[in-house]
């Protein structure tokens, strides 16, 4: 399980003003859960992932995954695929795996599994961004990770490959049963792919609404479903998204109720 | 420098990709051609040389024949490559030497913004400083021998490999670091798989600007202060007025050179640039 109890982390502005990024933020992911981070941009999404991957340790608060601070195992998956040009797409996907003697062979089998095996020895520059995220995507799978943090992987691609990426997504997480954390400022693409999604506030962000959601896997942010709960969620809390923190007590009532 | 660092970094590749037939090599009809143009323009220079000589009708020019004959002569009696054995030997120290350190503190520099106000007045004096006056202070320090010339090149080198390397430093993108840091690799291998491929444009104008400036320094720390060696050879032919002499030892040395730069530095940066293709 993950527990994430963030107290405060704060930014050193420019003008010696502390910048509060996030405040008495509290999520649980249970173990082989796929959560979606929902907020308004710049509210401090990304930086939660950088917490909770260890790549931003200042901050005062607790993160534990199985009840310790979570180190190595981790695998990531930023907004840009940030693949190393001068790398093959096997190399980078084998760069990340540590003395690991089956390592080479789980890369092979999950490049080809992304439908990559043509490319293996090609350099990233080459090839298209939807092919480039698959390969980031082999890369954060290939370590077997017991976490895998995902920073709006899909932003900036067109629709029809970014849904193909999410049902690649689907699938592996399916078999592997990964716990996911999966930061988006789309709502769409949060309802469609999480067990459970978490709202946050505007900057400094917390949790203002923590739904799971129970329809059955797979689907694509398209589905009847999909929409009919996303439709339902804009009447009941226009506001939700906007981040406002009043609405939080009644969205977590009528939640109740529902 | 800031043009060889953009040569290196922007303009290399966009010629390769405009003239991508060039890099397969002499195997190409492209390539080929390319070689006799090569060649051809050796000749002429030669032929320049040979008609000017004819005309000249003086000891201060020889003809290239001469010079040629003299480069076999000095070969067969073993002298003239013992004394370029003894310089390379000295080149070769030198240039390691200045690379290393030079990269050191010109990662460290690009690094920490403090270490780089502290240091780069120092920076500022070693790049104007004299090679002459280097020279000198370390003959007259160190003695008259190997490790103070080698210490006099490597000073006169660093600075000019520290503001590339800096510049390199100051571009490594944090955004591929933080994949190093994500994935929890080990820093040695951040260091070679992530670090070092970006840092290696600047590091390969480094070697190539440091190749060229380091033989001519090394002549002149060999004319002032030792008793081997290409530079000191010049200086008895000079003594001598033996310009055939001057010519040969020249004209090996600049093959050198050129062959070091087309059989070892250019191979090796399309090895290591593959990628770009």
């Amino acid at each position: 399980m993950l527990d994430i109890d963030i107290t405060r982390k704060t930014y050193p502005d420019r003008g010696g003003q502390p910048h509060v990024a996030l405040q008495a933020l509290r999520m649980q992911v249970q173990a082989g859960e796929f959560a979606c981070v929902v907020g308004p941009s710049g509210c401090g999404k990304s930086t939660l992932l950088n917490l909770v991957g260890g790549l931003d340790t200042d901050y005062q608060g607790r993160i534990a995954l199985d009840g310790q601070a979570p180190e190595g195992g981790i695998g990531f998956m930023f907004q840009e695929p940030r693949l190393m040009p001068w790398l093959t797409v096997l190399q980078n996907v084998e760069l990340v795996l540590r003395d690991d003697p089956q390592g080479s062979q789980r890369a092979r089998a999950l490049l080809q599994a992304m439908e990559l095996s043509e490319v293996l020895d090609a350099y990233p520059g080459r090839l298209s961004g939807g092919m480039q995220r698959r390969v980031a995507l082999a890369r954060a799978f290939v370590i077997e990770p017991r976490l895998l943090l995902m920073d709006e992987p899909f932003v900036s691609l067109d629709a029809p490959t970014a849904n193909r990426l999410r049902v690649m997504l689907v699938d592996i997480w399916r078999q592997r049963r990964t716990t996911v954390l999966f930061v988006t400022h789309d709502l769409r693409e949060a309802l469609a792919l999480g067990d459970r999604v978490f709202f946050l506030s505007a900057s400094p962000a917390q949790v203002v609404l923590n739904l799971p959601i129970a329809l059955p896997h797979p689907r694509t942010p398209t589905d009847a479903a999909v929409q009919a709960l996303h439709q339902d969620l804009l009447q009941r809390h226009p506001e939700l998204l906007a981040g406002g923190v009043e609405s939080t007590a009644r969205a977590h009532e009528e939640f109740a109720r529902a | 420098m800031t043009v060889k660092v953009q040569h290196a970094l922007g303009m290399a590749p966009q010629q390769d990709n405009a003239t991508p037939l060039k890099r397969q090599g002499a195997t190409s009809p492209v390539g080929r051609r390319d070689a006799l143009t090569r060649l051809a323009s050796l000749l002429v220079f030669v032929l320049v040389w040979h008609i000017a000589a004819s005309i000249a009708q003086t000891s201060t020019l020889p003809a290239p024949l001469a010079v040629f004959e003299r480069i076999a002569a000095e070969t067969a009696s073993l002298v003239l490559p013992e004394h370029l054995y003894i310089t390379l030997s000295r080149v070769v120290v030198s240039f390691t030497v200045a690379m290393l350190i030079g990269t050191l503190i010109g990662i460290a520099m690009g690094h920490w913004r403090r270490l780089d106000l502290f240091l780069d007045g120092w920076l500022v004096l070693g790049l104007n400083i004299p090679a002459l006056v280097t020279i000198i202070l370390c003959y007259v320090w160190f003695g008259l021998n190997d490790t103070a010339a080698i210490i006099a090149v490597a000073i006169n080198k660093i600075p000019t490999v520290v503001v590339t390397v800096r510049e390199g430093a100051r571009a490594i993108d944090p955004r591929l670091m933080q994949v190093g840091a994500a994935y929890r690799l080990p820093p040695w291998r951040t260091f070679c798989h992530i670090y070092l491929p970006q840092l290696q444009p600047y590091l390969m104008a480094a070697a190539r600007s440091g190749l060229s400036l380091i033989w001519k320094i090394v002549l002149v720390v060999e004319l002032l202060g030792r008793s081997n060696g290409i530079g000191f050879q010049l200086n008895v032919f000079f003594q001598f007025f033996d310009i055939t002499g001057i010519l040969a030892y020249t004209l090996v040395f600049a093959a050198i050179v050129l062959l070091v730069e087309g059989l070892m530095l250019r191979p090796l940066e399309r090895r290591v640039t593959r990628w770009r293709g």
